[in-house]
């Protein structure tokens, strides 16, 4: 009997009839695809991309050497090295970060306690050779500079939950 | 003794001692910051609080109570908690939150504490206390805002390093620890201030911002700046040495270190030598090490045995004295020596060069004579020995030999021999101070050994020893981090053959045709003539200058060594980093030279040249030990001039090629001679 029920359908061809009436029901309902780049998904403020190292409102690079994130970077991507700089101020002479290394966990921006290392919003950063990808501080802190309207509108939204 | 207990434990510990210390004895950690071990007792932080039966009902300083028999201390109890807390909490109104900033950051004890006893938000809306900085000299930077006014520096300054200049003026909050007279310290162990401070209030300023103590590789080494062969930790990072720290010794160094051991080390990153260089008509020129070991055995086919000569520097390492050694007398030479400042000790008994009574020893004499010695220069630490030795009381302390200030009080008797000459004659009333003692020492400096009659002063000082079955009371400073391991190992002239003097002679008589210099700097290198010089060393000094074929070598720091310290004491310490360019270990360019020479050596590893250390004297098999060397005679009586003894360190920052090349010494000469100037 189970013999003739899939003869029957095999030959009525009712899989293929079923899956075109599958097809037919998509064609009217919303499209959930994008059309990336033109068209982009929407991203939360914890959303961990590419790396920025922020700026006071003056001007003053935030960033003050403590080298926290460098300690705490599971993938040892972070290379810090410091001096004083002229006027006395504990500052940064190298911050390097090998993206290639990153494993994006967030790690080093929870350990900064100025706010200054930071994971912005842009994930579209794919380059064409490796060495692009070995980020160095004038990178970063340009990172910074651009992003720094979506990052600051980020934190503040994500402040209460701190 | 009393029996006390602590924390329900019964334990017997000594009388007269603390809570604090019992509390030790019994592994039962206290909290503390104004206590140390090696200072006096305060009593101003109140960390320690812990809770004593019989006794007032609140918790009591444990640092600053004695313990008494049948006490019942509590270490653990709510009520400690909650007053440590407290105490925590006061110390914090006014502190910083600075962390990420301060170089104290991960070796702080306030930070510490903080996480043991800390509250994690503050209950304080006034703004904090703000304290100017102070100058205290080119090593220490100060951020005074983050004092606690524990006053271990103001105790460190007065008791240990004994120039006192720092205090604490005004009151409450009002409080600041300061200069009292605005200039930098005059200590040669103003260095120890960073790590006796239990915040960041002092820090290093050569390694400001430099490196984060938890990125630091740390190697446990020998100090080669003197020849007091202070414990050293060496922290590196990458390729560089960032910060030489003390290590605990209480045979040596107690946990101090001189400026110039702990800060000299920038030294080791400028005048580097880092690859072989050939002199080719008239000028160094870069080579590979093929073609200058090719020169030196060009140079070396024809010449005999007896005109070649070796000169050993201050800072060798055992290893490398041996090999060279080894070589010169595969040679045929007997012209090595490794007195470059021309003392006149020979490689006699081994008591006649020792520091015989030991370092500990200071501690138990009861008078003590420096002959042609400035201790406060030629080894700060033993001087803050001399000091603790003198602030403990009751030993009388001369000096015959150069007037300086050494931080106590000391009777100088004369300048030179003849006053040595009246003492043991018993013409001055010390002798009679010597003879009642029951351990006399008699420390005996360079300043009175490296001079012609030098061999006389050290007869005089030899008829002045007390020496018997518990106490040698014979003592010989030594400067040079080698002399004694190369004294050990017979690094002297053999038969018929030069000391420096006579190499140098030989060298303008053309009788030396080829110096060999291993890492020696020291001495007048405008007088070797027209001879050949090979230098192996580690910096581009006076050796390197004049020399005509450079073999690169390995500083301190960047090779496993064996050093003897000046009281006989054998110490290894271990590679922190590898030296820079094609620059390698001592022994081992020795060994590959004697191999192209056709004499080569007999060890391949360094498990094998220290096999032959031991060979050649079985001191070196006994390692951190000391005992006073064997007596016997030495010196030759004879007549002496008038010289005053005069100390052979005229600049306690510059004394070798490392010191020589540092920045930071350059600046602490600049700030003594600023100070000179202002006095």
């Amino acid at each position: 009997m189970a013999s003739l029920d899939r003869t029957a359908r095999s030959f009525l061809l009712s899989e293929l009839v079923g899956g075109f009436l599958l097809t037919l029901k998509y064609m009217f309902k919303p499209k959930v695809t994008l059309n990336y780049p033109y068209e982009k998904g929407p991203l939360s403020p914890r959303f961990r991309g590419e790396h920025a190292l922020r700026r006071y409102p003056n001007g003053e690079e935030r960033c003050i050497a403590c080298k926290l994130c460098e300690a705490i970077c599971p993938a040892q991507a972070i290379t810090i090295e410091a001096e004083p700089r002229d006027d006395g101020s504990r500052r940064t002479t190298r911050y390097d970060i090998d993206m290639t290394k990153c494993i994006y966990c967030g790690f080093c921006q929870e350990a900064c306690p100025v706010d200054a290392i930071v994971e912005g919003p842009n994930f579209e950063f794919s380059t064409e050779t490796r060495e692009e990808l070995m980020y160095n501080k004038s990178k970063l802190l340009a990172n910074g500079d651009r992003w720094e309207g979506e990052i600051a509108a980020n934190l503040r939204a994500d402040a209460a939950y701190r | 003794m009393p029996i006390v207990k602590i924390d329900g434990r019964e334990i017997e510990v000594p009388a007269g001692i603390t809570i604090l210390q019992a509390c030790e004895m019994a592994g039962v950690e206290i909290p503390r910051f104004c206590y140390h071990e090696r200072l006096s007792i305060a009593g101003n932080c109140r960390m320690c609080l812990v809770e004593v039966k019989p006794g007032p009902p609140k918790p009591q300083a444990s640092c600053a109570m004695p313990v008494a028999d049948k006490q019942e201390i509590i270490t653990k109890s709510e009520v400690v908690q909650k007053a440590r807390r407290g105490v925590m909490e006061f110390l914090l109104i006014n502190h910083p939150l600075d962390c990420p900033i301060c170089d104290q950051g991960g070796e702080c004890d306030l930070q510490d504490q903080a996480m043991g006893y800390g509250f994690d938000r503050s209950r304080y809306h006034e703004n904090k206390r703000a304290v100017p900085d102070k100058e205290l000299g080119p090593l220490v930077k100060t951020s005074m805002n983050r004092c606690i006014q524990c006053t271990r520096c103001v105790r460190f300054a007065a008791e240990v390093a004994g120039v006192e200049e720092l205090g604490a003026t005004g009151r409450g909050e009002g409080m600041e620890i300061t200069t009292y007279v605005r200039h930098a310290l005059t200590t040669e162990l103003a260095g120890n201030l960073v790590d006796i401070c239990p915040v960041g209030a002092l820090t290093s300023k050569p390694y400001a911002y430099e490196a984060r103590s938890w990125e630091l590789r740390k190697t446990e080494s020998i100090d080669v700046f003197d020849a007091l062969g202070a414990n050293i930790r060496v922290d590196a990072r990458g390729g560089q040495v960032m910060r030489v720290l003390p290590r605990l010794n209480d045979d040596v160094n107690e946990e101090w270190l001189g400026d110039k051991s702990r800060h000299a080390i920038d030294g080791l990153r400028y005048q580097r030598l880092d690859r072989p260089y050939v002199r080719t008509k008239g000028k160094l020129v870069e080579a590979t090490w093929d073609e200058a070991f090719a020169a030196i055995t060009a140079r070396l086919a024809n010449v005999e045995g007896d005109k070649i000569a070796a000169i050993v520097g201050d800072q060798c390492d055992a290893e490398s004295m041996l090999a060279l050694k080894d070589l010169m007398t595969a040679l045929g030479s007997p012209n090595i020596d490794c007195r470059q400042d021309g003392a006149k000790l020979e490689a006699g008994p081994r008591g006649s060069y020792l520091f015989n009574a030991g370092i500990r020893g200071i501690d138990q004499a009861d008078a003590i004579l420096l002959i042609g010695t400035n201790p406060r220069w030629e080894s700060p630490v033993l001087n803050a020995r001399l000091r603790k030795r003198y602030l403990s009381g009751r030993c009388a302390i001369a000096s015959v030999g150069p007037a300086v200030d050494l931080t106590y009080p000391v009777e100088r008797l004369g300048a030179g021999p003849a006053t040595l000459r009246d003492l043991a004659d018993g013409k001055l009333g010390f002798a009679e101070k010597l003879k009642a003692a029951r351990n006399p020492l008699i420390i005996v400096g360079m300043g009175a050994l490296a001079r012609d009659d030098g061999a006389a002063v050290l007869a005089l000082a030899r008829s002045l020893a007390v020496v018997n079955d518990d106490w040698n009371g014979f003592a010989v400073l030594h400067t040079a981090a080698a002399r004694v391991g190369g004294l050990d190992l017979g690094v002297v002239p053999g038969e018929r053959g030069r000391d420096v003097a006579g190499i140098l002679a030989g060298a303008q008589s053309k009788e030396i045709e080829v110096v060999y210099l291993l890492a020696a700097d020291e001495f007048d290198t405008s007088k070797l003539g027209k001879a050949f010089v090979i230098y192996q060393g580690h910096h581009g000094d006076a050796g390197a200058h004049r020399a005509d074929v450079i073999l690169p070598g390995a500083a301190y720091a960047e090779k496993p060594g064996t050093y003897v310290n000046m009281e006989g004491r054998v110490q290894q310490g271990f590679r922190a980093n590898f030296p820079p360019g094609d620059a390698r270990e001592d022994w081992a360019i020795l060994r590959a030279l004697s191999e192209r020479l056709g004499k080569t050596l007999p060890y391949d590893t360094l498990d094998q040249v220290r096999a032959r250390l031991v060979a050649v004297n079985r001191t070196f098999a006994a390692l951190e030990q000391q005992s006073p060397g064997a007596w016997g005679e030495f010196g030759t009586a004879g007549a002496m001039t008038d010289a005053p003894f005069v100390s052979p360190i005229s600049n306690y920052y510059m004394t070798d090629p490392i010191s020589r090349a540092s920045k930071t010494m350059a600046e602490c000469v600049a700030s003594r001679q600023h100070l000179m100037a202002a006095e």
